[in-house]
């Protein structure tokens, strides 16, 4: 691989890492609220790989004004700032979710949880 | 406690700047990073503050839960609203050319509309989850 | 003046309903409201697909911005007939909820209930109804995290870690569809999809092309569950609220498979850069893989809705094999399975929750005695069975025909085999219900005799009747499947 390849598109190879390293994260550890930092981890990695692009060598802000030719792409921001709130959203619902299942529980690691459901019990 | 006693002043004197920074994070969101979604969640922050600092009844006297939570649904609405607006003035769903006397305007004001709609919603939001959360470890610990 | 704005009113008024709900805070409000607006969608999505029929296709564009610089709304025959599925579903659900939310939602969170089903129809029709690839991941995220909330108001308590691991599934798969989505829009330019369907032939480099297939064909397939990325749906189906898993099990999926299709051929379709990537094989061998396995862990659960969860999931798997075939036969099955599936389970659901009402579960040792406890109920879960089985007179059997008519087509006999022999798979697991109802005494858990109420009989049966009815006439499902299947192939 040429010097070119890895100097020239760090960006990406730190969004992989990160896409990566959140996916394992969600995968490998069995806290609950592990496994929602390792989604948000990943869900960050998209934002570098939309808005990476969108920037143009040369480019200013993306507002009209005198003297400038070249506009960076807007619509990437506007895109992430979608991916933004859902993330948010995703992570808040996934949190609330989580207290909810401490309550019911006791505990929020997955493998207890899963054993004391296999434990028979009085009712429902 | 003396250490409580710096933190309630300086809260005392940032929380206003926190505030009017979320406004202008709101107005200024045309022409720099900005916009609804910023703008609630700072304005939510500066609430979030006076709750850790002065206790979350303090804070739910500030902002009852009713006014939070009918705050969620408003700002919903009044973005929806706008749209409404569009096909009734004549034009598509959020068309934003027909509502004022010509597009540039008309667009200028559907985007301050919605926005203003989209900073209420979630500034409500944000606090309405503080609430959720912020209540619920103070029940536990009572109970 | 109306008639121009449908597009964008199908998914306009249950947006709006909700938060109306969320001011209302009444339950009996609440409930009116959802049911007003459940059912405008369902005649909403009637008179666009009387529209998409006369004219091909509807275009709207949102915020009078013209595509492709704008969002577009872009129905066409596939996207009439699903929308027809979806709005129908919920404008069925509506009325069964009334009773069915009461008595298993807590009282003062009913009027929450009611506006996230608002919005998860909202969601669920938006992303029908858009012809734009990013804002198809908004509406699939706002009918996932309201999917995910109504999944959490379940009875039982491990309705929160199904939901929760529903939601970390779902997540990671909308996110993979980002990517794709993200990859495609670097490489073509635009997020219009019929735009970018134009645009992809004139792309040289493939690679990021075949990548976005991929990252696009897992995330989807997550959303779907095909196999081996189903295992948040047992849980979710099983535990969640009967009228939401209803619901869910008629929609949320094939909604899915819309996007599945959407993507395959008329994006995927457009350009040659995708003809050496093995989606057919692969896609194949899964469903084959899929229909078997869980048709036969189906047989052996405790529990009636789990069940028939496991049976969706080979159900689906019949659906990825008509795609998978590709051809007029197989294709057509493939979309006339999405409906009669659709209305199928629906019945089958909406009538267990019946059972749940009177009894508490759906387990077997609830259901010993039921024919006499509750012959309605019991006999239309039969009917449903028999549609689940595909025999002859019911919409499934439909289905099947088509299926192994494409399969005959290609050439492929192991396939048709394969079809009919998974029916047997069915026989099995609908003979364990036969069983139970009418064969066994009842036990100590069976529901004292007397029928659930007609809140829910009403809509169910209605179902029911709708399985029969569209296994005898089949002029719109067939009909519709057709026309739709000969559009995708012929954008290819």
């Amino acid at each position: 691989m040429s010097a070119g390849a890895v100097g020239g598109h760090y960006a990406y190879w730190v969004t992989v890492f990160l896409m990566v390293a959140g996916l394992y994260i969600v995968v490998a550890r069995g806290n609950l609220v592990k496994k929602l930092i390792g989604l948000s981890i990943f869900q960050t990695s998209v934002y570098l790989l939309y808005i990476g692009p969108g920037k143009l060598i040369g480019g200013t802000a993306p507002i009209v004004a005198e003297g400038f030719r070249v506009y960076s792409n807007p619509l990437p921001h506007v895109l992430i700032l979608t991916a933004i709130v859902v993330g948010v959203a995703t992570l808040a619902l996934g949190l609330a979710l989580v207290v909810r299942i401490r309550e019911a529980y006791g505990t929020i690691e997955e493998d207890e949880i899963l054993d004391r459901d296999r434990e028979p019990r009085g009712g429902e | 406690m003396r250490s409580y006693l710096v933190l309630r002043v300086v809260a005392k004197l940032l929380i206003p700047f926190m505030l009017l920074f979320a406004l202008y994070v709101q107005f200024h969101g045309d022409f720099g990073p900005g916009g609804g979604f910023q703008a609630g969640v700072i304005g939510a922050a500066a609430i979030v503050f006076y709750a850790l600092i002065f206790g979350l009844p303090a804070a739910k006297q500030l902002a009852p839960e009713w006014i939070v939570e009918t705050m969620v649904a408003a700002g919903v609405l009044l973005y929806a609203g706008v749209g409404v607006a569009g096909i009734l003035l004549g034009g598509n769903y959020l068309d934003y050319f027909v509502l004022d006397h010509d597009p540039v305007h008309g667009q200028h004001r559907g985007i301050f509309w919605v926005e203003a709609g989209v900073a209420i919603t979630v500034s409500g939001v944000m606090l309405k989850i503080f609430y959720m959360f912020a209540g619920r470890r103070r029940d536990a610990d009572e109970g | 003046m109306i008639r121009a704005q449908l597009p964008a009113l199908l998914v306009v008024v249950p947006l709006l309903a909700a938060p109306v709900i969320v001011l209302a805070r009444r339950a009996a409000l609440a409930w009116a409201l959802a049911l007003a607006a459940s059912w405008s969608s369902f005649a909403i999505a009637i008179a666009l697909f009387l529209q998409v029929r006369a004219a091909g296709v509807v275009s709207y564009a949102m915020g009078s911005w013209p595509p492709p610089w704008g969002i577009e709304y872009r129905i066409d025959a596939l996207g009439a007939f699903v929308l027809v599925l979806v709005a129908g579903m919920g404008a069925v659900v509506a009325p069964y909820m009334r009773r069915s939310a009461a008595a298993e939602v807590p009282g003062e969170r009913l009027y929450l209930f009611y506006a996230m089903y608002m919005l998860c129809l909202a969601g669920l029709l938006g992303i029908v109804a858009t012809g734009d690839a990013f804002n198809l991941f908004v509406f699939l995220e706002i009918a996932s995290l309201s999917t995910y909330v109504l999944i959490a108001l379940g009875r039982d308590r491990r309705s929160l870690l199904a939901a929760f691991q529903y939601l970390i599934m779902g997540t990671i798969g909308a996110t993979f569809y980002v990517i794709g989505v993200g990859l495609l829009y670097l490489m073509t330019g635009t997020l219009n999809i019929a735009d970018m369907a134009a645009r992809l032939p004139a792309v040289t480099e493939t690679r990021p092309l075949v990548a976005a297939a991929a990252f696009v064909t897992v995330g989807i397939s997550l959303k779907l569950a095909l196999f081996p990325l189903h295992f948040w749906l047992p849980n979710a189906y099983t535990y969640a609220p009967s009228a939401v898993t209803a619901f869910l099990a008629a929609t949320a999926t094939k909604v899915s498979v819309y996007v599945l299709l959407r993507y395959f051929f008329t994006i995927f379709g457009a350009s040659p850069a995708f003809a050496e990537v093995p989606f057919q094989e692969a896609l194949l061998a899964l469903s084959a893989i899929a229909i078997v396995t869980a048709s036969l862990v189906a047989v052996y659960q405790p529990d009636m809705k789990r069940m028939l969860a496991y049976s969706s999931v080979a159900q689906i798997g019949y659906i990825t094999l008509g795609i998978a075939m590709a051809n007029r036969a197989g294709l057509t099955g493939a979309i006339v399975h999405l409906f009669n599936h659709g209305i199928t389970k629906g019945a089958l659901f909406l009538l267990l929750g019946g059972v749940a009402m009177r009894a508490g579960r759906a387990s077997f040792d609830c259901l010993a005695g039921l024919g006499r406890a509750m012959p309605l109920t019991s006999f239309g879960i039969v009917i449903g069975g028999l549609s689940l089985i595909g025999i002859p007179g019911t919409a499934g059997f439909v289905s099947k025909w088509y299926l192994v008519l494409g399969a005959i087509e290609r050439g492929e006999w192991w396939l048709a085999v394969l079809v009919v022999g998974s029916s047997l798979i069915a026989v099995a697991y609908v003979w364990r219900f036969v069983e139970a109802a009418y064969l066994q005494p009842p036990g100590p858990a069976s529901p004292r005799p007397g029928e659930a109420p007609l809140a829910l009989l009403v809509p169910a049966w209605l179902l029911v009747g709708a399985c029969v009815w569209f296994g005898l006439s089949t002029s719109f499902n067939v009909g519709g499947a057709a026309t739709a299947g000969q559009l995708l192939l012929g954008a290819r």
